[in-house]
C-alpha cells in the first residue's frame, strides 16, 4: 500500500480540521527517491519506522526544513511550511547524538531557542530553568554537555527542543546513542514527557520496540514510500512486508486464498482457519512451529514441510532455527528441544504448524 | 657571517694588521715597479700576448650588470676559449661572499667602503683601483612635473621623495650631498637600496629619489634624470681588484686590464659612469 | 548517519571524545625519533649560532637606542593590527570557503593561499600596483578620500594583513571543516538565523582553531619583511618594523642586527608562549 494521493486511508486528520501535520514530502536525491505522506492531529505521536536507508531521516530534515522539498506540501497548523527557512519554523528537533552546544552549559543550551526567538537573556534562562526542572535536571543545569550521562543529554536535548514551544516535535533515533541499561529507564522517560506534549511529536527510528512503546501510530517507510501504516498492535498483528514481518517476529507469506488454504507465491500451500479468496498473507510466530526428525504423522489441519537448517542462533533461552527448503522460515525451540533433535546447520528436519495458530487475512 | 660579527673593533684592527702585511709583502713581491696601479696593468700587457683560457668569475656591483655584461662578452670574443662568469648583487653581500670563501677571481664594488671588508679580511691582491665613479642624480616623474631643478627643492613641503638608507652607498652619499648643502630632508622612506628607491618613482609612488646616475640611465624614460651642483661633493669611487685566491688569475688581471681600458671605459661611460 | 557521539564506560555521552588519553612516553620508534630530534635540532641551530654569537657586552648599547624601540613598538602595533584585520575579513572568507559551494571554489580556495608562494617583495609590488598612489584602486583612494597607503603607518598594517591572512584563513578552514556542521542546523532549528548560529555555536566551537590561525598570522606579520618594506618603504617610527630595522643594520653593522634580532626573537617568544598557554589549553 503506498499513498500517490493526498490523503492515505487510517488517518484522523479530519477530527480537528485545520489543526495538527498534514504533509506529503517528496525529496529526490540522485537515484533515491523520497515519497512519503505524513498526517497527525495534536498530541499524537507518529513514528516512522523503517529500515536503514528506508528515507527516514530525509523526511525529518524535510520536515525540519534541513533539506528542501522536491515537490509536495507541508502544512502545520493549517499554515504552510514549504518555503520557511527553519529557523522560523515552529519545529523543534531532537537529534540523534543530541547535538548539544558543547561550550554551553545545560541551562544555555536549553535557553538557546527562547533568547533566538527575542526573549531576554534572564527571561531564556529562567524558561529553561523551568523546562530542566520538569526534566528533573535542576541539579546539571550549569553542567557543560560533556558532563552529562546519556540519559540527562537526552532529557537536556528535549527539554531544548520543547523550550522554543513547537507545534511539531522532530525526534531522531533519541534512543539509539543509550546503551541497554539505560536505554530501558529514558525510555520511560520520553513517553511520559511525550504524553504530555499538547503539538504534533513524529519520531524516527529503526528500533520496532522504541515505536511502539513510545508512539500512537506508526508509519513503516521502505525504500523512501510508506509501506504500512496504522496503530502498533495493528501492525504487529498484520504486518504487510518481510521487514516488519521481521520486525515483530512473525513469518510472513504471501499467496492467493482459497477457502481455507492459501497457496503461496513461493511454492506450498497453507490451511487456515480462516476462509478468504483472492490475495492474502499468511502470518505465524517462530514459536507456533515444531520440528521433528523424522515425519509426523500429517492431520488435515496441520502444515508440514521438509526443510533443511540454514542457521542457529540463541536468543535467551531459546533457539532460533533458520530454516530453508519447501518453506523459508524461523522456528523458535528450547535448548533442550534443539539438543534433543541434534540440530546442527545442514539438518534435514520436518516443521510442523498448526493451522489454528496460522493467521490470514487479505492482502 | 663569522668573526666580525661579534668583536667588530678587534677585527678592525686585525684587519688593519692584515692589510698592513699585506701591503708589506705586495712591497716585497713588486718592488720593481713603484706604481702599484702599473703593476696590473705591466702583468696584463704581459699577459695579453700569451694564450688565456678558463673562466674568470667576476664578481659585481648590482649597477655594473649592464657595462660588465658587455664587457664581458668582449673579452670572450678578445680571448676565444674564455668565459666570463658573473655574480651580481650588492656590494656588502658580494663582500661577506667573499670573506667567507667563495670563489672568485675579481670584485668589483661600488663603494670603498665594501671593498675596505675585503682588503681588511686580506683577501684582495694589491690595492684596489678605481675604475670609475657614480654620481648621485635626483631621478623624478616624466616631464619633471614637479619642476625639481635643485637639491633644494626636494625639501618643498607636499613632496614625496625616497632616499636610500644611510646604512647603503646611495644613502650614504645623498647624506653627505645633503649635510654639505645644509639642507634638512624628510623623506617619505628610507630605501633599502638603490633599485627599490627608484622602482618607488616608477611606480609613481614617490615623486622623486636621489639616485645613482647609472640607474635614472637605466631605467630609461620611466623616470627624467635631473643633474645638481651638490653631488660633486658626494661621488662615490668603484675599486675593483684581483682576489686572493684566484684561480685563473691570468685571465682575470686580464679582464680588469680590459675594464680599464679606453674601450672599457666607453662601456662604461655610455651607462652614465663617469671617469675616475 | 554519522555518530558524533560516543558513549563512555559511565553511559556519559562525550562529544568530540572528551577523553584525554596520556601520551606514551615510552616506546617512542626509532625510526620517528631519530628524524624528529634531527628536525628540532635543524629549527634550533641556527637560533642557538645567533645566541652564541651575539654581541652580549655591547648589547646594552644596542637596545637603548630609540629607534630599536621605536622599531620594536610598530612592529608589535602592526603585527597585532594586521591580525585584527586578517580575523575580521578572515574568519568569514574561511567560512564561506568552508560552508558555502559555488562554482569555483576550489579556484577561489587556491587563490586564497597565493600570497603563501608569492615572494613577499613581488607581494609588495603588487600591493603598490593595486592600493599605491597610482594604482588600480590606489588612485580611487587618492582622489576621493585623499587616503595614500604607501608610506604610512596603514601601509605596513596592509602589507602585513596580505602576507599573514592566508595562513588565518587555511588554519580556520581546516577547523570549520572538522566541526561538525550538524550544530549550525541544530542552531537553526531552535530559530538562530544562519548568521546567529555562526555567531553564537560555530564561532564559539571552532574558536582554537581561530587562535592557532590568529597566533599564526601574528607571528607571520611580525617577522614581514619585503612586503613591507616594498609598499610601505622604510621610515623609523612611521613604517621601519623590526625586520627592517635588521636587514638595514645588517648593511654596515651585524653586531647591531644580530642584537636588533635577538629583541625580536625574545618578544616573539614570549608572546607566543603566553598566548599558547592561553588560548590553546584553555579551549581544549
Amino acid at each position: 500500500m503506498t499513498h500517490t494521493d493526498e490523503t492515505p486511508a487510517g488517518v484522523r486528520a479530519e477530527d480537528v480540521p485545520g489543526e495538527g501535520l498534514d504533509a506529503r514530502l517528496v525529496v529526490a536525491r540522485g537515484a533515491f527517491r523520497l515519497d512519503v505522506a505524513l498526517t497527525a492531529r495534536p498530541g499524537e505521536v507518529v513514528a516512522l519506522l523503517g529500515p536503514n536507508g528506508a528515507g527516514k531521516t530525509t523526511a525529518l530534515r524535510a520536515l525540519a526544513g534541513l533539506s528542501p522539498l522536491t515537490a509536495g506540501h507541508l502544512r502545520l497548523d493549517g499554515a504552510a511550511l514549504d518555503r520557511t527557512p527553519p529557523e522560523a519554523r515552529p519545529v523543534g528537533v531532537v537529534f540523534q547524538d543530541y547535538l548539544l552546544f558543547p561550550h554551553l552549559s545545560a541551562l544555555d543550551n536549553v535557553a538557546f531557542g527562547p533568547r533566538c526567538q527575542g526573549a531576554s537573556r534572564t527571561e531564556a534562562r529562567a524558561r529553561a530553568a523551568e523546562w530542566l526542572a520538569r526534566m528533573g535536571l535542576t541539579d546539571h543545569a550549569g553542567a557543560k554537555p560533556r558532563r552529562l550521562s546519556g540519559g540527562q543529554a537526552q532529557r537536556v536535548a528535549l527539554a531544548r527542543a520543547l523550550a522554543t514551544r513547537p507545534r511539531l516535535l522532530l525526534l531522531d533515533e533519541p534512543l539509539a546513542a543509550l546503551d541497554a541499561r539505560t536505554r530501558l529507564e529514558v525510555r520511560a522517560q520520553l513517553r511520559r514527557h511525550l504524553a504530555e506534549f499538547e503539538a504534533v511529536a513524529v519520531l524516527v527510528t529503526h528500533d520496532p520496540l522504541d515505536a511502539m512503546v513510545l508512539a500512537d501510530r506508526l508509519v513503516v517507510v521502505e525504500h523512501g514510500r510508506v509501506v504500512q501504516e496504522g496503530a502498533p498492535a495493528d501492525i504487529a498483528r498484520r504486518p504487510r512486508t518481510d521487514y516488519i514481518a521481521q520486525l515483530v517476529g512473525l513469518n510472513l507469506y504471501r499467496g492467493q486464498a482459497e477457502g481455507h488454504r492459501v497457496r503461496l507465491e513461493a511454492g506450498p500451500a497453507v490451511a487456515t482457519t480462516e476462509e478468504l479468496s483472492g490475495p492474502a498473507f499468511v502470518a505465524f510466530p517462530p514459536s507456533a512451529v515444531t520440528l521433528h526428525r523424522d515425519r509426523p504423522a500429517a492431520g488435515s489441519a496441520r502444515n508440514l514441510w521438509r526443510c533443511e537448517v540454514a542457521g542457529l542462533e540463541t536468543h535467551g533461552d531459546q533457539i532460533r532455527a533458520d530454516l530453508t527448503g519447501e518453506l523459508a522460515l524461523a522456528a523458535d525451540l528450547t535448548t533442550v528441544a534443539a539438543a534433543e533433535l541434534g540440530l546442527h546447520p545442514g539438518a534435514e528436519v520436518w516443521a510442523a504448524v498448526k493451522a489454528a495458530q496460522t493467521h490470514a487475512y487479505p492482502a | 657571517m663569522t668573526r666580525s660579527v661579534r668583536r667588530t673593533r678587534t677585527l678592525q684592527v686585525a684587519g688593519a694588521g692584515a692589510a698592513a702585511l699585506l701591503a708589506l709583502s705586495a712591497c716585497s713581491s713588486s718592488d720593481d715597479s713603484s706604481d702599484s696601479s702599473s703593476s696590473p696593468s705591466a702583468a696584463a700587457s704581459g699577459a695579453s700576448s700569451q694564450k688565456l683560457s678558463g673562466t674568470v668569475t667576476v664578481f659585481a656591483a648590482a649597477s655594473l650588470k649592464e657595462s660588465f655584461t658587455t664587457l664581458g662578452k668582449e673579452f670572450e670574443q678578445q680571448h676565444p676559449g674564455t668565459k666570463v662568469s658573473f655574480n651580481f648583487g650588492g656590494s656588502d653581500t658580494l663582500a661577506a661572499s667573499i670573506t667567507s670563501g667563495a670563489p672568485a677571481d675579481v670584485f668589483a664594488a661600488a663603494s670603498a667602503k665594501t671593498m675596505k671588508i675585503v682588503t681588511d679580511k686580506g683577501d684582495a691582491v694589491g690595492t684596489p683601483a678605481t675604475f670609475v665613479r657614480n654620481q648621485l642624480e635626483i631621478a623624478t616623474l616624466p616631464g619633471n612635473p614637479d619642476k625639481i631643478a635643485s637639491l633644494k627643492d626636494l625639501t618643498k613641503s607636499g613632496l614625496k621623495v625616497v632616499l636610500c638608507d644611510k646604512t647603503v652607498p646611495c644613502g650614504a652619499a645623498a647624506q653627505k650631498a645633503l649635510t654639505a648643502s645644509d639642507l634638512k630632508l624628510t623623506p617619505a622612506s628610507y630605501e633599502q637600496d638603490v633599485k627599490s628607491a627608484l622602482t618607488k618613482v616608477e611606480l609613481k609612488e614617490a615623486d622623486a629619489a636621489v639616485v645613482y646616475k647609472t640607474d635614472v640611465h637605466a631605467a630609461g624614460d620611466k623616470v627624467e634624470g635631473v643633474e645638481f651642483p651638490e653631488s660633486a661633493k658626494a661621488v662615490n669611487d668603484y675599486p675593483i681588484t684581483l682576489l686572493k685566491d684566484a684561480g685563473n688569475a691570468t685571465a682575470a688581471k686580464a679582464f680588469i686590464e680590459l675594464v680599464k681600458s679606453a674601450e672599457g671605459q666607453k662601456v662604461l661611460n655610455q651607462a652614465g659612469f663617469l671617469k675616475p | 548517519m554519522k555518530t558524533l557521539a560516543r558513549t563512555g564506560r559511565d553511559g556519559a555521552v562525550t562529544p568530540r571524545s572528551g577523553a584525554r588519553r596520556r601520551r606514551a612516553a615510552r616506546g617512542v620508534p626509532l625510526p620517528l625519533l631519530v628524524p624528529a630530534l634531527a628536525g628540532l635540532a635543524f629549527l634550533l641551530l641556527p637560533l642557538l649560532a645567533l645566541l652564541i654569537r651575539a654581541p652580549w657586552r655591547t648589547l646594552p648599547d644596542h637596545l637603548t637606542s630609540t629607534e630599536v624601540w621605536q622599531a620594536l613598538q610598530l612592529s608589535l602595533v602592526s603585527a597585532t593590527a594586521a591580525t585584527a584585520v586578517s580575523l575580521v575579513l578572515g574568519v568569514p572568507l574561511a567560512w564561506l570557503l568552508a560552508r558555502t559551494d559555488f562554482p569555483g571554489r576550489g579556484f577561489v580556495r587556491a587563490l586564497v593561499t597565493l600570497p603563501l608562494v608569492l615572494p613577499p617583495v613581488v607581494g609588495g609590488v603588487a600591493l603598490l600596483l593595486a592600493l599605491g598612489r597610482n594604482g588600480v584602486v590606489g588612485q580611487w583612494l587618492d582622489s576621493w578620500f585623499g587616503i595614500t597607503l604607501p608610506f604610512t603607518t596603514a601601509g605596513v598594517v596592509v602589507a602585513e594583513a596580505f602576507v599573514a591572512m592566508p595562513f588565518l584563513v587555511i588554519s580556520v578552514e581546516g577547523t570549520l571543516r572538522a566541526a561538525d556542521p550538524r550544530y549550525e542546523e541544530a542552531a537553526t532549528t531552535l530559530g538562530a538565523s544562519r548568521f546567529t548560529a555562526f555567531r553564537r555555536v560555530t564561532l564559539p566551537l571552532i574558536a582554537p582553531g581561530i587562535a592557532a590561525g590568529a597566533v599564526l598570522a601574528w607571528a607571520r606579520a611580525l617577522g614581514e619583511f619585503g612586503a613591507t618594506i616594498t609598499f610601505a618603504g622604510n621610515f623609523p617610527g612611521r613604517t621601519q618594523t623590526m625586520p627592517l630595522a635588521v636587514y638595514l643594520a645588517l648593511q654596515d653593522d651585524p653586531a647591531a642586527a644580530i642584537a636588533l634580532s635577538l629583541v625580536l626573537l625574545a618578544v616573539s617568544i614570549a608572546v607566543l608562549a603566553g598566548l599558547r598557554d592561553r588560548w590553546m589549553t584553555a579551549s581544549s
